[in-house]
């Protein structure tokens, strides 16, 4: 593979090596929760996690299991680095962003700690690009602290089921609330703009709904503008699944399909939208 | 001063409604030359707007049946005409399946390309579309701005890579930086390259080919590993890509070492020859 021919430095120099044959296998991933500049990466030998945040209440995460690479390596414990996401996203896609069939695009990535920028070798049809992209120190991420014991509903839905209903969200409503029930109406959504307010129910043993474990009648209310940025996880997904714990902290799970037919997650926490007094609102 | 022309064959049609289309891409006004022998798409850009210019030269005994015309005098046989390219382009995508397509100038009140269409029809009545395209007639003072443009001794030939990769590869640079360089040397190397602050991305084509260097040209002596580069505006170099519809006979990029790069395209029988000036 002509990759193997660029000038790199010895391969115990790396932190990090990684290698794939399709680089939409990662680049769709990371597509899913490009909603900020910047992202947070985590690699381990389980693989890399990629980290989103916005305004101190909504986070995404990207998991690529080292599975999904054809060669994947990490000499330390863990390796961490900031990094700007639209940038690395454009260097992903530079052969184009729409697949042409029967041609891949092939990529090598290389990082050889702290300091220094992170290096990519995409290969199509023969012709070689190399990107040197300077990595940022890493900040702090939040931790959400969801943890699966505390979880009080849970829904896993099929995609579809969702899609229609995200895509036509009623962005004049400044807040998404979502209802889980073990008891009539189950699972609703609803939104209350500028021309009126909209509910959505889904019965609990409606065809989309692949599981339903809800325990306690919960309502609580998200920020839309939040919430909106996880579409492009929805599109993507096959399934999806909806948890809320008992402090109606939100999680929602996106499993989606490569072009492999592996299996990625994407994982967007969100906390729920504080109570406004009467009198200030 | 007259001109009027005529295009019967589907295939010419179609080709010329191709070109029209390129050019609408590639230049949002410019000149069209009429001389006897031969239609030219000019453009010719002041330093100021940025200095690309275009010159597209095709035959028209390859394109038209019938074909007219009385330049401004008989020593001056030859008509300019200044235009909207998307003008032409949008009246000739009208006449796509058309039986025939006539163009002449007229004068309605003002100086007008007249464009008409007679399309096909299931009954026998014919239907006729017609696009008057305002024009502006050049006067003869002027016209020695719109002459080919001759074409500087190059330091570096190259053969172009597959256009459409190159343009993906351009669209992507530009999201990043608005400059580009672009190197060659004459071992059939070229490379795209954008630095800034934050990323440098280079993508390495090889294996290209050189033209056979002009003779007597000094080139020839030259280290064949060098790399003769010149920086550009992208958007300038992503609209000439962008213009380009399918793959050309031949293409060629001449380098000017921090002067300027001239792409030479043959597209079929028509010829497409664009000036980027570099950057200072």
């Amino acid at each position: 593979m002509p990759l193997l021919t660029q000038p790199i430095p010895d391969e115990s120099d790396y932190s990090l090596v990684a290698s794939l044959d399709n680089v939409r296998n990662l680049s769709t991933i990371l597509k899913a929760i490009h909603f900020r500049e910047h992202a947070t990466c985590f690699a381990t030998k389980n693989g890399i996690k990629v980290t989103v945040e916005n305004a101190k209440c909504v986070q995404a995460n990207a998991f690529i299991q080292a599975g999904i690479f054809q060669e994947f390596t990490v000499q330390e414990e863990s390796v961490t680095f900031r990094i700007n996401l639209t940038v690395l996203l454009d260097c992903l896609s530079i052969f184009g962003s729409s697949p042409t069939p029967g041609t891949l695009t092939a990529l090598r990535m290389c990082y050889q700690g702290y300091g220094y920028p992170l290096m990519l070798f995409l290969e199509e049809g023969g012709v070689v690009t190399v990107c040197k992209i300077n990595t940022q120190e890493p900040e702090e991420t939040l931790d959400f602290d969801f943890c699966s014991t505390n979880v009080i509903n849970k829904i896993i839905l099929q995609s579809e089921g969702l899609r229609e209903a995200f895509s036509e969200l009623d962005m004049t409503s400044e807040v998404l609330q979502i209802t889980m029930s073990p008891d009539k109406p189950y699972f609703r959504l609803s939104t209350f703009g500028n021309a009126g307010s909209s509910h959505l129910d889904y019965p609990k043993d409606s065809d989309l709904m692949e599981s339903f474990q809800c325990t306690q009648t919960q309502v609580n209310r998200y920020k839309i503008s939040l919430l909106k940025p996880s579409t492009k996880a929805l599109v993507l997904s096959c399934k999806v699944s909806i948890r809320t714990d008992n402090r109606g902290f939100l999680s929602l799970q996106y499993m989606i399909r490569n072009e492999d037919g592996q299996i990625c997650f994407v994982e967007y926490y969100c906390c729920p939208d504080e109570e406004v007094p009467e009198s200030e609102s | 001063m007259k001109f009027r022309a005529k295009i019967v064959d589907a295939a010419c049609l179609n080709h010329f409604t191709r070109v029209s289309t390129m050019i609408a891409k590639l230049a949002k006004t410019c000149t069209l030359r009429i001389s006897p022998d031969k239609l030219n798409f000019v453009l010719s850009d002041k330093v100021a707007s940025g200095g690309v210019s275009m010159w597209c030269e095709l035959e028209q005994a390859n394109f038209f049946s019938e074909f007219q015309m009385e330049g401004v005098s008989a020593e001056n046989n030859e008509i300019y005409l200044e235009l909207t390219s998307e003008n032409l382009s949008r009246a000739l995508k009208t006449a796509q399946n058309a039986r025939a397509l006539k163009v002449k100038l007229t004068n309605k009140h003002f100086p007008c390309l007249t464009v008409s269409i007679e399309l096909l029809s299931v009954s026998s009545s014919s239907r006729v579309v017609t696009h008057d395209i305002p024009v502006k007639v050049i006067p003869r003072r002027l016209w020695r701005d719109l002459q080919e443009p001759t074409v500087p001794a190059a330091d570096v030939s190259i053969y172009l890579p597959v256009l459409k990769t190159m343009k993906s590869v351009v669209e992507k640079m530009k999201n990043i930086s608005n400059h580009l360089i672009i190197e060659a040397n004459l071992n059939g190397e070229l490379n795209l390259r954008i630095e800034t602050e934050l990323v440098s991305v280079t993508t390495h084509f090889k294996d290209l080919g050189n033209p056979p260097p002009a003779s007597g040209h000094a080139s020839q002596d030259h280290d064949p590993e060098r790399m003769t580069e010149v920086h550009v505006d992208v958007r300038k170099l992503l609209q000439f890509l962008a213009g380009q519809q399918g793959n050309p006979a031949k293409a060629t990029c001449n380098i000017v070492s921090n002067k300027m790069v001239h792409f030479d395209l043959l597209h079929e029988d028509v010829s497409l020859q664009y000036f980027i000036p570099a950057l200072s």
